[in-house]
């Protein structure tokens, strides 16, 4: 018998877009400039998250004729972003059979205690993440697939690095525990004993981890990679560049040679100018993002 | 990767492919859950993103991910012309998803068939079933298709191992071909080794 939208077809997707690039576009033709390029997906949303980050107010789902609008225009899939606990924009995503929801801190939060129950979707989520406790909790919910959140629309890699090397950290450390000590870690997490002992038995999350969060050159892309991101989502940093079509491909390939320096030196080589970026030390705690969502 | 159903548990104890070493396209992909079934058969992997790495294999899987993106790192790394020397000269082969996508005429051509993208629709039509697929004996395959392709033409000397009821975005042509052989190639619509399944694995590479 067949049996659609299972937790593998889902998981499965995830691991299909393992060691690509997944690139944030407003526009069908910047869809297709990506596709162009060498995403593996691209997430459609009205804005990048710099352009969020300079104008303030709400940010909320993207009106439903833009995505089709992007879905019509390539063959990759598509991904689109919700608002924190927000189920109704994820069910109209739904409808709009988008591949991948984002529950994104990008965008504002609607709900202040409870992220979305995406167990009860068919389509699959990826959700953001600073921790290993965060990931689980996530996952729990039924998330496939995790990202750091890192600091949206900055250009500054330092909170990804942060959220991966975290998050590394807390699986190794996991795997040196006893049974016993499994249980108290679990509390401390905040994370369901089940997924914490599979986590310190399989020395990684059960879904992928994948990086985002200020990824602006091929350089910053074969950084996460080695630290153990097994792909890479790029959102202001290529259509906020000089020439987004070729950083877009000298991405993609710092991404898949991300172990080989003389390529992702070639691949850095006269690429222009990156995004007009910001120190994310330099942000007021009001302006960061990653603390949206727990 | 899910725990390896019990048909297939007889043929990894065995591991029948000790001392072959098999090559995996790894431009993109998931290349890590087909390594982890060639591994398990006691193959030694070897990924392959430059024509060089294609020297010296037993044999070579083209994974599944976006045969967008794996076909332009194809063109990107000059791996076409190798890749078809090599698919053409006999190198056993094993492509899934993606993978048969580029084999097609429209792609490396170097099997006479047409691939449809998406044939079965968007994510949320991805489905598992159990397939009976000519050559592999005993239960059948748990057959993982996500975003996949189907065969909708074939020359005479490609040989269909397995189809499904269609049920996808275009119904009324049933049933949808979803397995292939042509001589060393094996390619299916589907993944084996997203299931653990190491039997096509097997058809390909233990000839």
């Amino acid at each position: 018998m067949r049996e659609e939208s299972t937790f593998r077809t889902n998981v499965g997707l995830a691991e299909m877009l393992r060691g690509g690039v997944i690139m944030d576009v407003v526009t069908p033709d910047e869809a297709r400039i990506a596709e162009d390029a060498g995403a593996v997906a691209v997430m459609a949303l009205e804005r990048v998250p710099s352009d969020i980050r300079r104008d303030g107010g709400v940010a909320r789902m993207s009106d439903p004729s833009m995505i089709k609008g992007i879905q019509e225009a390539v063959s990759i899939p598509v991904m689109a972003k919700v608002r924190i606990g927000h189920f109704a924009e994820a069910q109209i995503l739904q409808a709009l059979e988008v591949d991948f929801i984002d529950e994104s801190e990008v965008l504002t939060p609607a709900d202040h205690a409870n992220h979305i129950d995406k167990h009860a979707f068919r389509v699959p989520f990826v959700c953001g993440a600073t921790n290993l406790g965060e990931a689980l909790r996530r996952i729990s919910e039924g998330a496939v697939m995790i990202r750091s959140k890192g600091e949206a629309g900055t250009g500054d890699v330092v909170e990804a690095v942060r959220h991966l090397r975290e998050i590394t950290a807390q699986i190794k450390r996991l795997q040196a525990l006893s049974p016993m000590e499994l249980s108290t870690e679990a509390k401390e997490l905040r994370a369901p004993l089940e997924l914490v002992r599979e986590v310190a038995e399989r020395g990684e999350l059960p879904v992928p981890l994948f990086c985002a969060g200020g990824i602006a050159t091929p350089a910053d892309a074969s950084m996460v990679m080695q630290l153990g991101a097994q792909s890479v989502f790029v959102g202001s940093g290529i259509f906020k560049s000089d020439d987004p079509a070729r950083r877009a491909r000298a991405i993609v390939e710092a991404t898949t040679h991300f172990d080989d320096p003389e390529r992702v030196a070639a691949a850095s080589t006269g690429l222009g100018k990156a995004m007009e970026s910001i120190e994310v030390r330099s942000l007021p705690e009001s302006a960061t993002l990653a603390g949206r969502g727990w | 990767m899910t725990p390896a159903p019990s048909a297939a548990e007889a043929v990894l104890a065995e591991r029948p492919l000790t001392g072959r070493t098999i090559g995996i396209l790894a431009l993109q992909g998931d290349v890590r859950s087909h390594a982890e079934v060639l591994e398990s058969l006691g193959a030694s992997v070897k990924r392959v993103r430059v024509p060089e790495q294609l020297a010296g294999l037993d044999g070579l899987v083209l994974p599944g991910g976006e045969s967008t993106t794996m076909t332009l790192g194809i063109k990107r790394e000059g791996l076409a012309d190798p890749l078809r020397e090599a698919i053409a000269g006999g190198l056993p082969v094993l492509a899934t998803c993606a993978g048969l996508i580029l084999l097609d005429d429209d792609h490396l051509a170097v099997v006479d068939l047409h691939c449809e993208r998406n044939a079965f629709g968007a994510q949320l039509h991805s489905f598992e079933c159990d397939l009976a697929v000519d050559g592999v004996d005993g239960e059948p395959v748990h057959a993982v298709f996500i975003r996949a392709p189907r065969v909708t033409r074939h020359g005479a000397g490609v040989e269909v191992i397995a189809s499904v009821p269609h049920e996808g975005i275009e119904a009324g042509d049933d049933p949808s071909v979803v397995a292939i052989r042509s001589g060393n190639v094996i390619g299916t619509s589907f993944h084996p080794e997203q299931a653990g399944e190491p039997r096509l694995h097997m058809l390909a590479f233990a000839g």
